[in-house]
Order: C-alpha cells, then sequence, then structure tokens
C-alpha cells in the first residue's frame, strides 16, 4: 500500500503532492517534507511489517501458544533512544532551513500586503503604486450558471506583479480580520493580523503565473479570495511598474475632471450596478436584501432612503466595530456617487435623488476639516 | 409515560437521599421495593446517582452527538462533492464546519470517555461508585441544556457561530453574529461539565480503590483517566477565560484581542491553544487506556511495558503543555520560538512511540484471536500512527507552513480523533458491551460494522492528504477545479462512513434487547475486577470491597 503511495505522489507531483515551487526555499521545504516523508514510511515498515507478521504467524487459530514475557528495560531504552536520534536527524535541516526562512534582510523591494474581507491590497513601498487585487470568478460561474473556466476561483482582476531574481520583502497586515497570504510556489504562508506587521520574503527564479489562496478562515467568503502573482523579467517588471505609474497618474486627472462633470441618472446607475454587484453584493447580496442578522439589507434601509450624506459617510467611512468596511481609498469619488445613487434609486428604493463625484469630494473636505479642527 | 408526572412529583417530595429515593418509588412500583434494584421509568434517569446509570447517559448522549455532528458533516460534504455553490450559502457552511467541531469535541468524544470512566472505573478499581454521585448526576444533566443552547443558535436571525471551533478573534469578536453570546454560554456549561467530571474521576480514584489495589496494580484505563482529569482541570479553565474574553470584548467594549484598543489578536490563539493542545490529549489518553487494555486481553499475553505506559502517558501530559504554540507558526513568532515548539512537538514522537511498540510487543508472539473489540484496537494502532506520523510532519515548522490551515491538517486531525478515539470508543463499547447488558452483541452485523467503518474512514480521510498537499485549504465552500475528482472521492467515503455508524446503532440496540447470553468473563484471557462480576453487571457492585492480592 505505501509502495503505491509513494508511487503515485511522484507520478503526479501536482494534483498529489506538495509543489516544488519555484524558489530556491521552496525547493528545500520540498526536499524537507520527503524526507520527513520517507523515513515515516521507512517506521512505518518496521512497526506495521512486525505488526503484521505477529497477527499472521500469532494467531491462536494457526495453534500459537503465547509467550510469557511482558517486560524488558533493554528493549524499551532502545526505542527510546533510536527515535530520538532519527528525530535530532530530522531537526538539523529543519532549523537550518527555517533560519533561512525567517531572514528577511538585504532585501531589494518591499510589497505591503494587506487583507481585508475579502480582497488583497497590494502597495508598493516608496513606489506611490497601490491597487487592490479581486477575485475575477464571476458569480454565475459560481452558481453553476456559467461554466467554470480552467483558474476557476483562482483568477484576479489585478495580480500582483514582481520581478524574478530580487528578493521581495513582504510586509503583511490586516485591515480587519486575521487572513493568510499563501502562495505555495514561493513556499511563503503568512498571517495577515490586524495592528501588527510580519514579515516574509522570496526570490523568484522562474517567471510565470502562480496561484494562492487565503489560509485563515476570515469570514463568509474566505474560499474566494485568491492570491495571483505574475512574476516578470526584471527588465520587463521595470517598464510594467512604469506603466503602472503612468496608469495611476491618469486616474488621478480623470478623478480630478470627474469632479467637474455631472452624470445622467442612466450613467450613474449602469456605473453603480456594477461597482454595487463587484464590491457590495458579497454581503448585501445582488438583491440587496441583506443576511438577516449578519448583513443589513440595502432595499428599504434607513440609510439609503434617508439623508444622503449619512449615506456617503457610511459608505466612505465605513462603519466601525462592524463588517462595514471604509471605501474611501477603495472607490473613486465618481464610483463612490454612482453606488450611492444606485442604492437610493435601485434594489427596490426610489428616493430620486442623484450624488455626483463632486458631493463625494465635498464630503471627504468638510469631514477631514471637522477631525481636523476637532484634533 | 403516564405514570411518570406522579413519579417525579412523590420524588420531589422525598429527600434526595439513595434509600429514600428507592422508597419513593416503592410507592408506584411495590415490587421494586429492593435497595439493589434501579429504579423505574424516567426518573431512574433524572435523578440518578448511579455511576452505571450516569454512564449509560453520557454514552447515550454522546452517540446521539455523534449522530448530530455527523450530519453536518454530510453538509459539508454534500456542498464539496463537486465545484461551485450548490446547496448552501457560504455562511451557513463555516456554521456547519464551527458546530460539527463543537458538537464532535464536546458533546461526542468527550462526554464518550466521561461515559465510559462512570462505568468502568468504579468497577475497575472495586469501589461501590463514584465518590461524589450528586455531582455526577449534576456533571451530565447539565450538558443537553448546553448542546440545546449551542444547537438552538442554528434557528437565531444571524444564524449560529460562523468562526470555526477555534473562534479566532477578532473573527469571533467584532464580525461574529448575535449567536455569539449563546456559544459562550453553552461552552461555559460544557466546561463546567468536564470539570466535575474530573473532579470526581480523580476523588474515586485516590480515595476509593479496593484494599491492595496499589497505584501501579490499577489498569491502564484508570491511569490514563486520572492523568486525563488533571489535564482537564487544569485546561478547561483557560478556556472559561477565552470564551469570556471574547464575550466582553463583543459586548462589553473591552479589547482584550482588539489591537485599536490596546489588545493583541494573536494573544487569543495563545490562550486558545493553551487550552487546545492539552484538549487534543484530553481526547487521546483514554484511548491509550482501552487498547491497552484490549490488546493484552485478545493475545493472551499481559500488556508489556506497564510501567513504560504509565511514565509515557505522563510525560505527553507534560509535554502537552508546552507545545502549543505548533498551532500558530504562521503567526510570525520570532525564529527562536518556532524552535523551541518544533523541538517539544517533536518530542512529543518518543512517548507516543513508546506506546505503539508496547502493543506491538504485546502482541509479538501471543495467541491472538480476532473478535470485534480487537480489530477496533488494531485499526485503532494503524490509523492512529499514520495520524502521529502526518503529525511529526506538521511538526517541522517550514514544511509546516505549506501544511497549515489545508486539507493536510484536516486529515491529520481526522486520523488521530476518528479513527484514533472514536475507534477506541467503539472498540471498547464491544469490548465491555457483554458485561453492560449480560448479553453478546451480533457478531456478524458487528464485523459488518468493522469492515465498513475501516474502509470508508480511510477512503474519507486518506485522500483529504493529498488535496492539503496539492493547496486546498480547509474551511472553504468551494473549490478550484483540480480538486474536483479527490473531493468527489471524499465525499463518498464521508457518506458511507456516516451510514455505516447506523449499523453500529442497530447492533447495541439488538444487544441491548438480546441475544446470546454473556458469560461473567466473555474474553478467555481478559484481566480486570470488572470480570470478577456478574453479566449484566447489578445495580450495584462491590458494596463490600472486593480483595486484590
Amino acid at each position: 500500500m505505501l509502495a503505491a503511495i509513494v508511487s503515485s505522489a511522484q507520478a503526479e507531483e501536482s494534483a498529489f503532492n506538495m509543489t516544488k515551487g519555484v524558489t530556491d526555499i521552496s525547493g528545500k521545504v520540498y526536499d524537507l517534507h520527503m524526507l520527513i516523508f520517507y523515513i515515516c514510511c521507512a517506521i512505518a515498515l518496521v512497526v506495521f511489517g512486525a505488526m503484521f507478521y505477529s497477527m499472521f504467524r500469532h494467531r491462536k487459530s494457526k495453534g500459537a501458544v503465547a509467550a510469557n514475557f511482558h517486560e524488558s528495560t533493554k528493549v524499551e531504552v532502545v526505542w527510546t533512544v533510536i527515535p530520538i536520534i532519527i528525530l535530532v536527524l530530522m531537526a538539523i535541516p529543519a532549523t537550518k532551513t527555517l533560519v533561512a526562512m525567517e531572514d528577511t534582510s538585504r532585501s531589494d523591494l518591499t510589497v505591503r500586503i494587506t487583507g481585508s474581507q475579502w480582497k488583497w491590497h497590494y502597495s508598493y513601498f516608496n513606489e506611490g503604486v497601490d491597487y487592490f487585487s479581486l477575485l475575477a470568478t464571476s458569480q454565475k460561474a459560481i452558481d453553476g450558471v456559467e461554466e467554470k473556466g480552467a483558474h476557476y476561483l483562482l483568477e484576479v482582476d489585478e495580480p500582483l506583479v514582481l520581478p524574478i531574481n530580487r528578493k521581495i520583502r513582504f510586509l503583511l497586515t490586516s485591515d480587519d480580520v486575521i487572513h493568510s497570504w499563501w502562495v505555495p510556489d514561493f513556499a511563503v504562508k503568512k498571517d495577515t493580523i490586524p495592528g501588527f506587521i510580519n514579515e516574509a520574503w522570496t526570490r523568484i527564479d522562474k517567471p510565470g503565473v502562480y496561484r494562492g489562496q487565503c489560509a485563515e478562515l476570515c469570514g463568509r467568503a474566505h474560499g474566494f479570495m485568491p492570491i495571483v502573482v505574475h512574476a516578470m523579467e526584471e527588465d520587463k517588471y521595470d517598464q510594467w511598474l512604469l506603466a503602472k505609474k503612468d496608469e495611476i497618474a491618469k486616474a488621478e486627472q480623470e478623478a480630478a475632471a470627474s469632479l467637474t462633470a455631472t452624470l445622467s441618472k442612466q450613467e450613474l446607475m449602469t456605473l453603480g450596478e456594477k461597482t454595487y454587484l463587484d464590491r457590495c453584493a458579497v454581503c448585501h447580496q445582488a438583491t440587496g436584501a441583506g443576511i438577516p442578522g449578519a448583513f443589513p439589507a440595502i432595499t428599504g434601509s434607513q440609510v439609503a432612503t434617508g439623508d444622503v450624506s449619512v449615506h456617503i459617510d457610511t459608505v466612505v467611512n465605513g462603519r466601525p466595530g462592524t463588517a462595514m468596511q471604509a471605501f474611501s481609498n477603495q472607490l473613486s469619488d465618481k464610483e463612490i456617487a454612482a453606488v450611492v445613487t444606485y442604492q437610493r434609486n435601485g434594489l427596490g428604493n426610489s428616493v430620486g435623488d442623484l450624488v455626483q463625484a463632486s458631493d463625494v469630494n465635498t464630503f471627504k473636505a468638510a469631514s477631514s476639516q471637522t477631525s481636523k479642527e476637532g484634533q | 409515560m403516564k405514570t411518570s408526572k406522579p413519579e417525579s412529583e412523590n420524588i420531589k417530595s422525598a429527600p434526595v437521599a439513595d434509600a429514600d429515593l428507592s422508597r419513593a418509588n416503592s410507592a408506584i412500583a411495590v415490587e421494586d421495593d429492593h435497595h439493589h434494584e434501579a429504579p423505574k421509568g424516567i426518573a431512574r434517569w433524572i435523578y440518578s446517582t448511579n455511576h452505571k446509570d450516569i454512564g449509560t447517559l453520557y454514552l447515550w448522549f454522546s452517540f446521539i452527538m455523534f449522530l448530530t455532528g455527523g450530519a453536518m458533516a454530510m453538509v459539508i460534504r454534500a456542498e464539496l462533492f463537486q465545484p461551485g455553490l450548490q446547496l448552501v450559502e457560504p455562511q451557513f457552511f463555516n456554521q456547519m464546519t464551527t458546530v460539527h467541531g463543537l458538537v464532535m469535541v464536546f458533546g461526542a468524544v468527550m462526554p464518550a470517555f466521561t461515559g465510559l470512566a462512570n462505568w468502568m472505573i468504579p468497577m475497575m478499581i472495586g469501589a461501590p461508585d463514584m465518590a461524589l454521585p450528586r455531582m455526577n448526576n449534576l456533571s451530565f444533566w447539565i450538558l443537553p441544556f448546553a448542546f440545546l443552547i449551542l444547537l438552538s443558535s442554528l434557528f437565531t436571525a444571524g444564524g449560529a457561530p460562523d468562526f470555526g471551533w477555534t473562534f479566532y478573534a477578532p473573527l469571533s469578536t467584532q464580525y461574529s453574529p448575535d449567536s455569539t453570546a449563546l456559544f459562550v454560554f453553552s461552552v461555559h456549561i460544557m466546561g463546567i461539565s468536564s470539570i466535575m467530571g474530573a473532579i470526581n474521576v480523580i476523588v474515586t480514584i485516590v480515595n476509593m480503590r479496593a484494599p491492595g489495589m496499589t497505584w501501579f496494580k490499577m489498569p491502564m484505563f484508570v491511569w490514563t483517566w486520572l492523568i486525563t482529569a488533571f489535564l482537564l482541570i487544569a485546561v478547561m479553565p483557560v478556556l472559561a477565560g477565552a470564551v469570556t474574553m471574547v464575550l466582553t470584548d463583543k459586548y462589553f467594549g473591552t479589547s482584550f484581542f482588539d489591537a485599536a484598543g490596546g489588545g493583541d489578536p494573536v494573544m487569543f490563539q495563545h490562550i486558545f491553544w493553551f487550552f487546545g493542545h492539552p484538549e487534543v490529549y484530553i481526547m487521546i489518553l483514554p484511548s491509550f487506556g482501552i487498547i491497552s487494555a484490549i490488546i493484552p486481553a485478545f493475545s493472551g499475553k499481559k500488556l508489556f511495558g506497564y510501567h513504560s505506559m504509565v511514565y509515557a502517558t505522563c510525560s505527553i501530559a507534560l509535554l502537552s503543555f508546552l507545545v502549543w504554540a505548533h498551532h500558530m507558526f504562521t503567526t510570525g513568532m520570532p525564529v527562536f520560538a518556532e524552535l523551541f515548539f518544533m523541538y517539544c512537538t517533536m518530542l512529543i514522537a518518543v512517548p507516543t512511540g513508546v506506546k505503539v511498540f508496547n502493543w506491538v510487543a504485546t502482541m509479538w508472539r501471543g495467541a491472538m484471536t480476532f473478535e470485534t473489540p480487537m480489530l477496533f484496537a488494531i485499526a485503532f494502532i494503524i490509523l492512529f500512527t499514520i495520524g502521529g506520523f502526518s503529525g511529526l510532519m506538521l511538526a517541522i515548522v517550514p514544511a509546516d507552513f505549506q501544511y497549515h490551515d489545508t486539507y493536510f491538517v484536516v486529515a491529520h486531525f481526522h486520523y488521530v480523533l476518528v479513527s484514533g478515539a472514536v475507534f477506541s470508543i467503539m472498540a471498547a463499547a464491544y469490548y465491555w458491551l457483554p458485561k453492560w447488558t449480560g448479553n453478546m452483541y451480533d457478531h456478524k452485523l458487528s464485523l459488518l460494522h468493522f469492515w465498513c467503518s475501516v474502509i470508508s474512514v480511510n477512503v474519507l480521510f486518506f485522500p483529504m492528504h493529498f488535496l492539503g498537499l496539492a493547496g486546498m485549504p480547509r474551511r472553504i465552500p468551494d473549490y478550484a477545479i483540480q480538486f474536483a475528482d479527490v473531493n468527489q472521492i471524499v465525499s463518498i467515503g464521508g457518506f458511507a462512513f456516516g451510514l455505516s455508524q447506523l449499523i453500529f446503532l442497530w447492533v447495541v440496540i439488538k444487544c441491548i434487547r438480546g441475544g446470546e447470553k454473556a458469560t461473567d468473563k466473555p474474553w478467555e484471557h481478559a484481566e480486570g475486577l470488572e470480570w470478577t462480576l456478574p453479566s449484566p453487571a447489578p445495580h450495584h457492585t462491590f458494596s463490600t470491597p472486593p480483595k486484590i492480592d
């Protein structure tokens, strides 16, 4: 049986065994895993072998007569000492690898990873580049209405882009609950803990697309916050970073322009619906009905049908102490304006008022003013 | 049921001493006017101070909880049968994994062991009953209420707890459903019940051994339970502290686990696992005692290395306090701490290995027979050892970074808890059923139960190792396409294992209702005072202590 397991483990590595990965460390971890596995197999062979031999030979139905021994200090010492020796032999490579894994010094670049319900926020240190990375699989595919793609649940809208052959340091934290950032190909799994910063590092050997998932139960959509990393050659990465900076600058210009623009109800509702389905529906549900006792409904809610500034405040600043997070840095003013409009005029509500990006911007400016005065 | 009302009224008005109790009963059931007979009707169970009756209550309760928790596992496996969301909401899926864990740990495994302790410890040490019979009654009867509270939370507006049985903060404090208070209250009750049970075991073993029953003449089951009881008293208050802090963080504005208020979410994990790791051994040490009784009985030999078994149990218990953080290697501990907890964890393999070697040595050159208890005991040794191997792999910190929170871990702890603890409980049930009921169980059906269980449990849990290694995280309601085939196999194994346990229910009921009469000592080489008593064991035994030479 054991032989079958070993051979099947080797034959189809990716489906049945730990990945070797694409870093020096992940290779070492794989070797360590296989070493301990083979040692366990050898011990199993001896112990279970003796047991099965005994079960076949020393059975009463075959006329076996029970011996009378039931103690031997010598034997007891032997099978206490031998395991200790084996354990020490296991501990030596494990210790070496661990110490190497925890040495985050002399890194070439730093990426801050922030987990939040249920997405990842990547921020390139000192580069002014940061963005969110969300599940790209459609709800329809999850519900079985649409065909599931090859990377079902393991695809995101914007992957983390990293260069190969550079030592990358990750600083990990969280906005809400504990998540865990895990990419098996790097052998990196580190919890992101609200209020604390963890460190990890990797140096990728091969360009490629590497996929992982959140590994710590973090609420309703824990199974739906994948990680995708694009590892590129150094020069390509540098180009990507420049292009990304351009993109961000353009987006900022657009955001500034949107402040003076007045969108029609139709435009606001279309953008609002898209934003709602991407960001809000996971809790408040696509229908706006929420989940009673867990996530409040939008349809007929006091916030969505009452004073508009309270509504904007809720979206911009979130509700501390609840699962409602602050979206002021996650969505543009235009998107916030659109989603608020959509919530007030769609999902069964019909308040009738429109919110423009400039309203959101004015609200933000006013609230930062009051908080400054408060200080 | 008609007579039950006046009966219970009668008893309410009577002082609750044993003798009075049977007198109160005799008012209705005249033919029962004998102190050594069990009272009749529902009152027998509600007011019982008899260790055998309370043991029976514990065992039935645990079996009902086993089926309840099992039904939740079926929901989990049905949803995971294929990729996509088909049957349940992710929120409800999380409630299922959470309540499944809580019910199995606190409702199925622990009460089963307490039930066995109640039935067997007095009979094994030659005592007439447990030392604190009224507390015994109370420690059982608060349990059903604890689980009623917990299970009722499934029907509240926000649903049951959905943060995993490990209830990590801040998921359980800031982001949890309103029913968290019910969860906290029910865990408190479970804890109180466990502590009372543990006190009772310790007092009984220390004070009520028959003359001549010296420490090193005690059966291994008594030894392992004594050590387990100390572990319980040491760590259940820690759990109570953890849930209380969750309660005050959530409802009363404290910030034990909230960094924004000066607290620390990782501290929660340290506190929880300081309870949680000894808890793991609480659920396995009594198994060691059971297996140490059964293997010699069917090998025709004495247990090999009795003394080293006792010492190994003690060292496992002590080490269990030094390894808790191996559940938290990915939280970002200092390297020194990671190394310390890795070495300590690896060290546990030594005493555990000693136990396995001792069992094999007991079988070696014996004259083995393979009755159902023996089959379950052998399956226990093999499958528990496989769980031990994956435990050793998990101890290796660099590799643990890859295993942590994946199905590899799920496979590991189900090997030690299901094919470990649960199999040992079934072995115990088959071993002592003749003594409990006076009848032999249906041999053929019991074999059917064994083979169905042992095959399906491996179909269920073995492929989970592959899923974990290939990268499937635990506690997810939906998964990537490449995990589909193996998940399907696992689910089929799950349904088969669940259904197999209905055979067990059938065997037990059949055995209670009749069958071939059991002799006082149905197993030729069984050792222990319980086999000197008639089968079924009378309501009161060892009213005069036996003599032990």
